[in-house]
């Protein structure tokens, strides 16, 4: 799958491959609300990484359900909402809209938010803040939901049993970890907002071992995902217990990444002996 | 216009002074058709620093060799790198991306460009004069250094100069320039490329003597085909990605 905000409504990507061979696309972040997002500028390149503070730009979800969702119901992959929102209302509402749009057959719930009612933090970094919105949108979303976990708290895998006993029927992870960078030569910060979400290979032994320690803790399937750029990064994740991966920044270097990692996923089976790539799933030896 | 992703063979590396040099790129086989003002993504090395591609302006297309030529400023890690490329090298592109400077409705067009900001306007230029325009060009720089490729300019129409110390051209900023000073201009459309201080005095002048102005931008990218958003402008409509909706966009447009 790709990651939501690194492609677009897949339609960018259409004269490169062919995106049926994706199993899903996670589209932009989505709001109640349109958002115009953060100032310029958003993004600085860090070593094998980069920070984004894109502020989940976006039109709003009734805009996305009347002018995006009939361009893209009908390609041919699992079209995935990815839900954000800074009150347990707003969540509640853009997955009631989500919900009713045939042809998108999951939500992700993206909880690495601020949570403006209980003073900005994060609704991802507390269990109960965690759990009261996951319960919130089972009430009213009936199709899958994947609750997209935030890397920037103590203890993971306690996050993720919380979400996993609220309704999730998958967890998908990591998130962006929270960085900054400062221009020494002018001293100033490189983005706007100061700090950003820093994605990238740089944060992949982070994110592998975020992915192993939910595997422990929770039943549900795991979506694995940060710094995946090509076939070998996609297994690691599998191995460590994910079964499914996102692939996000990696689209901007190579926008066919995605395709070349099916085929090759495809070929490591062979390989190696495996009937079906789900055999790969924490397939870890210790 | 559709995007691709291919290998260029570098055929040429032509250092111009310690700063600039222009790459000869060879498409494997029959180039697509690329406008003035697009701009290419290019794969660097993917080392700790030059992980993402780096954006650069088309300079040049020859449609019969399937070349493209891109003038680089070496101003980082990654430009640096783009400047040490040998005969034979491959050049990983996404191409081509952005829209295009328009062409005008009225004969009289200056094109102003400063710093690694006159790339696109050679390429432009050419167009121009494809078409029946009679381009006149206004290059500034720091020093006579800075002035470069202009050889490759005087073929296509009239250049002036002008260089903050004076070494050649008018001393001072292009806004010095006579061309830009007097009462009644006689300029209809001007394009402009640059440092954005430039652009912003350029774009000033145009509207204060009802002049149409395209400027290109040179935002930060990270993706460069609309799929990241981090390279946005400020607009009369909110925030449009100077990737897609731009780099050239019409300086009225621009909240400047
Ligand atoms: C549409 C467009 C067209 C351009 N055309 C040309 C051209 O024809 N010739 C040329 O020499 N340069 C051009 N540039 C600028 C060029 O992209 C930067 O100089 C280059 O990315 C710097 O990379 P670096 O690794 O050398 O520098 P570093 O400063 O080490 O780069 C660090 C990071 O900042 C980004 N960055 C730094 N400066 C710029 C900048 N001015 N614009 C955009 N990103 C920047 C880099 O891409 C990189 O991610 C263009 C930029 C844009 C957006
Ligand atoms: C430019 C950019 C925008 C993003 N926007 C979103 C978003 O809207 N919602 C979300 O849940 N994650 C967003 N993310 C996070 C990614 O989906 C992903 O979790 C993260 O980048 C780690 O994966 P990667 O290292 O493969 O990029 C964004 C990431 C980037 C780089
Ligand atoms: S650089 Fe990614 S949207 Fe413009």
């Amino acid at each position: 799958m790709t990651a939501s905000g690194t492609f677009g409504y897949g339609e960018e990507f259409m004269d490169f491959f062919d995106i049926s061979c994706l199993g899903g696309v996670l589209v932009k972040g989505t709001t109640l609300e349109h958002r115009e997002g953060n100032a310029y500028p958003r993004m600085a390149e860090t070593p094998q990484g980069m920070l984004n503070a894109v502020g989940l730009q976006n039109k709003g979800v009734h805009y996305f359900a009347e002018h995006i969702y009939p361009r893209i119901k009908d390609y041919d992959t699992h079209m995935l909402v990815n839900v954000s929102g800074s009150t347990i209302e707003d969540y509640i509402k853009t997955a009631e809209v989500v919900n009713e749009l045939d042809n998108i057959p999951g939500i992700e719930l993206n909880i690495s938010c601020p949570n403006v009612k209980e003073g900005g933090m994060a609704f991802g970094t507390s269990c109960p803040s965690a759990v009261s919105v996951v319960e919130a949108v089972r009430q009213v979303y009936k199709k899958h939901l994947m609750v997209k976990l935030s890397p920037n708290v103590t203890n993971i895998a306690e996050i993720a049993a919380a979400v996993e006993g609220a309704g999730a029927d998958s967890i998908s992870l990591i998130n962006t970890l929270l960085g900054m960078a400062i221009d020494a030569k002018t001293r100033r910060p490189l983005l706007s907002t100061i700090t950003g979400g820093l994605s990238g290979p740089a944060v992949k032994p982070v994110a592998l071992r975020m992915v192993w320690q939910v595997a422990q803790a929770v039943k549900v399937p795991i979506v694995g995902m940060g710094g995946i750029m090509n076939t070998t990064d996609a297994i690691e994740f599998m191995l460590a217990g994910a079964s499914a991966i996102q692939v996000g920044t990696a689209n901007f270097i190579d926008p066919c990444v995605t395709e070349k990692i099916v085929k090759g996923l495809e070929a490591y089976c062979i390989e190696n002996g495996f009937d079906k790539v789900s055999d790969l799933v924490g397939a870890m030896e210790v | 216009m559709k995007k691709y992703i291919d290998d260029f063979k570098v055929i040429q590396n032509e250092r111009l002074n310690d700063e600039y040099v222009i790459l000869t790129l060879k498409h494997p086989g029959k180039m697509p058709e690329m406008m003035p003002g697009q701009f290419v993504e290019v794969r660097v090395d993917n080392g700790p620093n030059t992980f993402l591609r780096r954006p650069i302006s088309i300079h040049d297309v020859d449609v019969e060799a399937n070349t493209m030529k891109l003038l680089v400023q070496e101003i980082g890690e990654g430009t640096r790198l783009m400047g040490k490329l040998n005969e034979g090298d491959i050049c990983n592109l996404v191409y081509p991306l952005g829209n295009w400077f328009s062409l005008p409705e009225k004969p009289r067009v200056l094109l102003v460009g400063g710093g690694c900001g006159i790339a696109p306007l050679l390429y432009m230029g050419r167009h121009l004069k494809a078409n029946g325009f009679k381009p006149q060009f206004l290059l500034g720089a720091r020093s006579e250094d800075g002035l470069i490729a202009l050889d490759a300019f005087r073929e296509l129409g009239e250049v002036h100069t002008t260089t903050e110390d004076g070494s050649v051209g008018t001393k001072g900023y292009v806004i010095h320039h006579p061309v830009m000073r007097t009462q009644t201009p006689e300029i209809d459309q001007i394009y402009t490329c640059g440092p954005e201080a430039m652009m912003k005095v350029v774009a000033k002048y145009a509207k204060n003597n009802n002049i149409k102005c395209e400027v290109s931008l040179e935002n930060h990218m990270a993706c460069g085909f609309g799929a990241c958003l981090c390279c946005i402008a400020d607009t009369l409509d909110g925030h449009k990605c100077t990737c897609t909706d731009g780099p050239v966009f019409d300086s009225t447009y621009l909240k400047w």
